[in-house]
């Protein structure tokens, strides 16, 4: 049974790069684990194509669940999604979760097996609560 | 039909007139939004304009289909795959109805409403592109056109943010031109002259 991946995007790669360090540290090096940050001319922003290497790096069968910063971020990670083509991006999820925590949580449940569904569902309690 | 030659003249006018006003949209950006739309289009223009021998030598719903892919990958910011979803679209649709270039802008601009998950009057780009598209479908002189575009992205002026970074402002949105508005109205002022 595989592991859902988990793809963290910001438009900072020391935010990006923080958060994975965060959850290699809490949740352990089972999951699946790829962050991005930074636009194309490595100024504060995102890049689609590295997001879309990012998932790629994260990829599991199982899905990856992507989270993301500010705006640009998400609009950028949904391009990406669907330039992955219609067979993977039907594995991929952008919660509508904080990043750091959503990531960790996201991660968490992950770990224990959880279908990439649960995984969003868990990320995106932190919204709703 | 646009001639090879008619093409390049345009994605050199656009490049031309992105980069001339570069500063000016990184300005309006600084003010309601994070700073950097007038980089974000001039990379992602420039690299447009830096391809353009592989761009025209393609049909045009393609070579369309070319350029918002370049702008996807280079532009970085929100407007990257917001523009990028523009030209891919104008692509997509001219590729099933060659001849409608006024149904295939407005479902383009569609597209792209669905894609910022926004809709007219939130101070955005879709402030001038359903105008535009409306006075495309209205058969306007492009001049018209033109004007109907530049005085858009002014009325963004006096309105509220509700999408996008500046929508974190609220009523402090209020009294700066949307930068996606003004971009969006050099585009179209770029492109006119070649305006069926």
């Amino acid at each position: 049974m595989s592991i859902v991946g988990i793809v963290i995007v910001s438009h900072s790669p020391l935010v990006a790069q923080g958060a994975a360090d965060m959850v290699r540290q809490m949740v352990g090096d089972d999951v699946p684990l790829a962050w991005c940050g930074g636009d194309p001319a490595g100024g504060l922003g995102t890049s689609v194509e590295a997001i879309m290497a990012a998932i790629e790096r994260a990829w599991s069968d199982a899905g990856v669940a992507v989270l993301v910063d500010l705006g640009g971020a998400e609009t950028n990670s949904e391009m990406a999604v669907e330039m992955l083509g219609d067979d993977r991006a039907g594995k991929v999820v952008i919660c509508n979760a904080p990043v750091v925590e959503g990531a960790v949580m996201a991660a968490t449940e992950a770990s224990g097996g959880a279908s990439l569904a649960e995984v969003r569902a868990t990320a995106e309690e932190l919204y709703a609560s | 039909m646009m001639t090879e030659a008619q093409l390049r003249e345009a994605v050199l006018a656009v490049s031309a007139s992105v980069a001339a006003h570069a500063d000016e949209l990184t300005a309006l950006d600084s003010a309601i939004g994070d700073g950097d739309h007038g980089g974000n289009m001039k990379r992602g223009f420039d690299a447009v304009a830096a391809d353009v021998d592989s761009i025209v030598a393609k049909p045009l719903p393609d070579a369309l289909k070319a350029i918002g892919t370049k702008l996807v990958m280079t532009v970085g910011g929100a407007s990257g795959p917001l523009y990028g979803t523009l030209f891919l679209s104008l692509g997509r649709e001219l590729t099933s109805a060659p001849a409608d270039y006024a149904g295939a802008f407005r479902r383009a601009v569609d597209a792209v409403a669905a894609r910022g998950k926004s809709a007219i009057g939130q101070k955005t780009m879709l402030d001038v592109l359903y105008p535009v598209a409306d006075a495309i479908g209205a058969m306007k002189p492009k001049d018209e056109i033109v004007a109907i575009a530049h005085a858009a992205a002014e009325a963004t002026r006096d309105r509220q943010a509700i999408r996008g970074r500046a929508s974190f402002l609220g009523e402090r949105s209020i009294g700066h031109v949307d930068p996606g508005a003004r971009s969006s109205a050099l585009l179209i002022e770029a492109i006119a002259g070649l305006l069926p």
